[in-house]
């Protein structure tokens, strides 16, 4: 969906979530932890929000939220993103984005 | 005494109304009463006494005496019924508590089987199944894992071939996995008891953590007991556990705001409004938010499981899965143990 790739590609790590959502609240606070700041884009609070909701499931993101974007790219949900950073991924991703 | 009554009475001694025995009985007995009037006050069925007549007087008084003990009798036996009907009274609020007890001990899949069928109580039959399903399921886990650590000790003091230890370590490795299908299953039924832990030992309990073990905890009991590692493995376990313990951070920091949110949502509401039922199917919602929680942790575990299996030499790997068993097997032990020690006297 448009709204959604404009958003991601607009900001360099971007987390899709809801607001009554705690496993997003836990990625954004790892990624501050690791000196990220990420652009959250609370689905709930946007009026196109369902649309994207269902857009980002199409993208092949389960569950929908959280969805992370580094670089405009779809990285994943809360499994995909713990997984990479077990294996030092992550880290590597988010480097031309940490503020230091 | 005819004995039913005589049987009435020791049962209701054995209530705790405690009557001498010598009292004369239940307070039925008085129908039989062969005195006409027990009760009243005699009016002038005897008459008045005639002082002149001392054989009358001596009568009379001997009537006034049986009526005045037939009185205090009467309103002996109908203090005893009264604290016969509290007994009872106080007996049937008992047997509600029990009931009510039993009821939630089930509900927490404490209490499996006997004669009362989950129905009967009024509780979800498959939620409870379900529960009884995993814990029966999980007993079976618990003697494979112990079976699998003995395994692995043999192999590693037999020094088996290369190929043949990978593939316990694959076997030991997938047997955990199989848990956290397990566990999946019996979050979707009942997250709240899956993350209690009451289907753990008291001790393992004491290192709970969402569902289930901490990684970063079980990082630390593995390492001690491996050989040596090289330089790379050193650094790589290092980043592992780092990345580990900073996934673990920003779990629990989530389930803090869960858990403001669950308490605003059973405080919602103004007052007066008792329990309402679209606000507490709300609640219900963001109770299975929790499902979401521990699927995670367990998902973190796995991961953890995983990557030390990459990072390690199978023999190294054997030598920490097989510290792991024998560290969940020290802790079941010392729950045992706890359970059973003699209690002080006070």
């Amino acid at each position: 969906m448009d709204k959604v790739q404009k958003l991601a590609s607009e900001n360099g790590v971007m987390i899709f979530s809801k607001s009554t959502c705690c496993l997003c609240y836990a990625v954004s606070i790892l990624f501050r932890e690791l000196g990220v700041n990420p652009y959250v884009h609370e689905l709930d609070h946007d009026s196109d929000g369902k649309e994207m909701d269902k857009a980002l499931t199409k993208m092949g993101c389960n569950p929908s939220v959280p969805a992370v974007f580094i670089g405009g790219k779809l990285i994943g949900s809360t499994n995909e993103i713990m997984s990479l950073h077990l294996k030092g991924s992550l880290v590597q991703l988010l480097n031309p984005y940490m503020s230091v | 005494m005819n004995s039913s009554t005589y049987t009435q009475f020791v049962a209701s001694k054995r209530m705790g109304i405690c009557d001498p025995i010598h009292q004369i009985g239940m307070w039925g007995d008085f129908k039989d009463s062969s005195f006409p009037d027990t009760e009243e006050p005699s009016h002038g069925t005897v008459g008045t006494s005639n002082r002149y007549e001392p054989e009358t007087n001596k009568r009379i008084e001997k009537v006034h005496r049986r009526l005045a003990q037939n009185r205090e009798a009467a309103r002996k036996s109908r203090l005893r019924k009264k604290a016969y009907v509290q007994q009872l009274e106080s007996s049937k609020l008992k047997l509600l508590q029990l009931e009510q007890e039993l009821d939630r001990a089930r509900q927490q899949g404490l209490y499996v089987g006997g004669g009362l069928d989950a129905s009967q109580i009024g509780c979800s039959g498959t939620a409870n199944s379900g529960i009884t399903t995993f814990e029966m399921e999980y007993g079976h886990w618990v003697e494979e894992q112990d079976r699998q650590t003995d395994e692995l000790r043999s192999a590693l003091l037999s020094q088996i071939g290369e190929i043949e230890l990978p593939i316990l370590v694959e076997g030991c490795l997938n047997h955990y996995f199989d848990l956290f299908r397990l566990k999946a299953t019996a979050a979707n039924t009942d997250v709240l008891y899956l993350m209690s832990g009451t289907w753990k030992t008291s001790a393992e309990r004491l290192f709970f953590w969402i569902g289930g073990f901490r990684p970063s905890e079980l990082l630390k009991v593995l390492t001690p007991h491996m050989e040596p590692l090289t330089e790379q493995q050193g650094r790589d376990v290092h980043n592992l556990t780092q990345s580990c313990q900073q996934a673990e951070d920003a779990l629990s920091q989530g389930m803090v705001k869960l858990h403001q949110i669950l308490v605003e949502a059973v405080a919602a509401g103004t007052l007066g409004d008792g329990i309402i039922l679209p606000q507490m199917a709300a609640t219900i919602e963001k109770l299975e938010a929790l499902v979401r929680f521990v699927n995670q942790a367990d998902h973190l575990r796995q991961e953890t499981l995983l990557q030390m299996s990459c990072i390690l030499t199978p023999q190294q790997s054997a030598q920490g899965l097989l510290a792991l068993g024998e560290y969940f097997k020290r802790l079941r032990a010392l729950s045992s143990l706890w359970s059973g020690r003699p209690s002080e006297p006070t």
